[in-house]
């Protein structure tokens, strides 16, 4: 017994200090990123993260809400019309489809549920230059609709809603509402959607990171930089950078904004990406 | 009957059209033009003219050294990446995993945190602490002796590899974790009494148990690496690095396309990166040999066993 106490501590210390470590690698950058908002250009280059050498975290915020008329907010609201309405958009069309695929039997169901998932292997970048060239011939590039409509489509998000479809609605639930008179598009309405709304939940928060961290697709398709999204727009900044040191704190204070909902998002929803990322996985 | 049939449509419908719209008809498009090359007519005075020449723009892809250096990077980016992050996603679940650890949903979350960074935003944090002037890691490097060039062309492949890691390793720690804890816990109990000590439970009980995810992680992960796109771009734009405008097939198409205005090439350079997906996507399913994907009705019992047990408190 008195040999096993201390070793067990020890073994207890190892563990927990791996874990720690990996968290300091994990959180380290971002750390950085918040210290390094804080900073002129001056504090920037002078490398010294963790001084307040330099502080003008307030200077960096109006100098951001200033440059080029304020563009970086009106940068920030296109991504949350982008993700916003692109995510709601595609979760109701995923959950739709993967409840039709858990509840109806229809003929070739098993081999057009094959093709969804063949949908998931596609490489998405490969994508972006024929859609890009599809697009200019029916005169949507450089508009809105060149970045929201893809982003409807998510064939792991039809995968996912049937997994929670299946897990979430219990037949005798859509039977009862049937014998009650209502209309199968009624009962997908009115119960299903309402029963599997954790999958849908899921499938949105997937959905809305996806298009917010969206980059190749903007690239391509825009390139009037009033449509642009966050990501795209401080892409543009950096490339500035080298030549003009005083880009950084914007491209630093702005990447420091961009990644506040995100996070807010995946604090506050745990029980959600983790459910998600559990289904995915058991595949 | 037929009101079921009906609603199906309806409900089917929105998604195939624009799953149609989205990814079928695109695909089809790349491959009908990597078939034609655009030609200068005469001395170049009179525009532009679509000529089909067949598989010409493969043969041009296919005999440009710099795709092929690309695949060439691509290929020891994904030996050097793919261990790697299995490894150490797989090692940290374990971890995470033993009856040993604290504090564990905090452990998840905090691992998981770089994930919601936007890969743009991670590239751009890692590049500015690569870079001398601006970051501590580098100074503190070289008052420790280590001097490491992370622009220089033996620095370029682990830069990459560490945005990379730090990007993913949260993500698939949590899907192997979430995968051991669907264990079934009288298995590791019956092998605690037979005297197997920690180690042996995680590497000839729990990791065997686990291979199905493995194996997921694998295929996506692949799939991942060969888009690889954002970080290198991110490095090449000025840095002085040694990452060149070609340097993965996915910027290589990025270029002619948008650079040199040659969509056959690029279309061609894209389809043919799609196939090497679609094989090596093949393979990987093959050689793990997993059951058949599809039967969301058997997975859905496994996946509520395993949040239940994750949201009891740790």
């Amino acid at each position: 017994m008195s040999t096993r106490t201390p070793n067990r501590w020890l073994s207890k210390t190892a563990v927990n200090g791996a874990l720690v470590l990996a968290v300091v690698y994990m959180l380290f950058p971002l750390v950085w990123l918040l210290t390094a908002a804080t900073k002129d250009a001056g504090g920037l280059l002078a490398g010294n993260a963790f001084s307040f050498e330099g502080f003008d975290l307030g200077g960096n915020l109006s100098r951001l809400a200033e440059y080029n008329d304020g563009i970086y907010f009106h940068w920030y609201a296109n991504s949350l019309l982008y993700a916003g309405l692109g995510a709601l958009a595609c979760s109701l069309i995923s959950v739709a489809a993967g409840y039709a695929f858990h509840v109806y039997d229809f003929r070739g169901k098993e081999k057009l549920f094959g093709l969804v998932l063949l949908g998931v292997l596609v490489p998405t970048t490969a994508l972006a230059l024929p859609m890009y060239l599809l697009a200019s011939e029916i005169g949507v590039v450089n508009t809105y609709w060149a970045v929201l409509i893809p982003v409807l489509v998510n064939p792991f998000g039809v995968y996912l809603s049937r997994v929670f479809c299946a897990g979430y609605i219990p037949d005798e639930a859509l039977e009862a509402a049937r014998i009650d008179g209502a209309g199968e598009l009624r009962v997908f309405w009115s119960i299903g959607l309402r029963m599997v709304m954790p999958g849908f939940v899921t499938v949105f928060l997937f959905q809305f990171t996806a298009v917010w961290n969206n980059f190749f697709l903007p690239l391509v398709m825009l390139s009037d930089q009033k449509l642009f999204p966050v990501s795209l727009g401080l892409y543009a900044w950096n490339s500035n950078a080298h030549a003009e040191p005083d880009f950084y704190p914007l491209v630093v204070t702005g990447s420091l904004l961009a990644v506040v909902p995100l996070v807010v998002a995946f604090v506050s929803l745990q029980r959600h990406w983790k459910a998600g990322l559990t289904a995915g996985s058991l595949k | 009957m037929k009101a079921r049939t009906r609603a199906a449509t309806l409900l089917l419908t929105p998604f195939f059209v624009l799953f149609t719209a989205v990814m079928v008809v695109p695909i089809g498009y790349a491959v009908w033009l990597s078939l034609f090359t655009e030609k200068q007519s005469g001395l170049g005075f009179g525009g532009t003219e679509t000529v089909f020449t067949g598989l010409d723009n493969y043969t041009a892809a296919l005999g440009d050294r710099a795709f092929l250096e690309g695949f060439g990077v691509l290929l020891g980016y994904c030996l050097l990446y793919i261990p790697l992050l299995l490894a150490g996603a797989l090692g940290l679940a374990l971890l995470l995993d033993s009856a040993l650890a604290r504090a564990r949903r905090f452990f998840q979350l905090a691992l998981f945190l770089p994930h919601a960074v936007p890969g743009i935003i991670a590239a751009l944090i890692w590049v500015y602490l690569y870079t001398p002037q601006l970051s501590p890691v580098v100074q503190a490097m070289d008052a420790g002796g280590i001097g490491f060039d992370f622009f220089s062309p033996e620095g370029t492949l682990p830069s990459v590899v560490n945005i990379a890691l730090w990007e993913w390793l949260g993500y698939n720690m949590v899907i192997f974790y979430a995968a051991l804890q669907a264990i079934d816990r009288s298995v590791i109990e019956a092998a605690t009494v037979d005297g197997a000590g920690a180690w042996r439970i995680a590497f000839a009980i729990k990791v065997p148990l686990v291979k199905a995810s493995l194996a997921m992680v694998g295929l996506f992960t692949i799939i991942g690496s060969l888009q690889l796109f954002t970080e290198p771009l991110i490095l090449n734009k000025g840095t002085g690095s040694a990452v060149t405008s070609t340097w993965t097939p996915n910027m290589y198409a990025y270029t002619a396309a948008f650079d040199r205005n040659d969509y056959g090439l690029a279309a061609a350079a894209s389809v043919l990166l799609a196939l090497t997906a679609a094989l090596l996507s093949f393979a990987v399913t093959r050689l793990t040999g997993r059951r058949k994907a599809g039967t969301a009705r058997q997975a859905a019992p496994a996946r509520k066993a395993a949040t239940a047990r994750q949201e009891q408190p740790a």
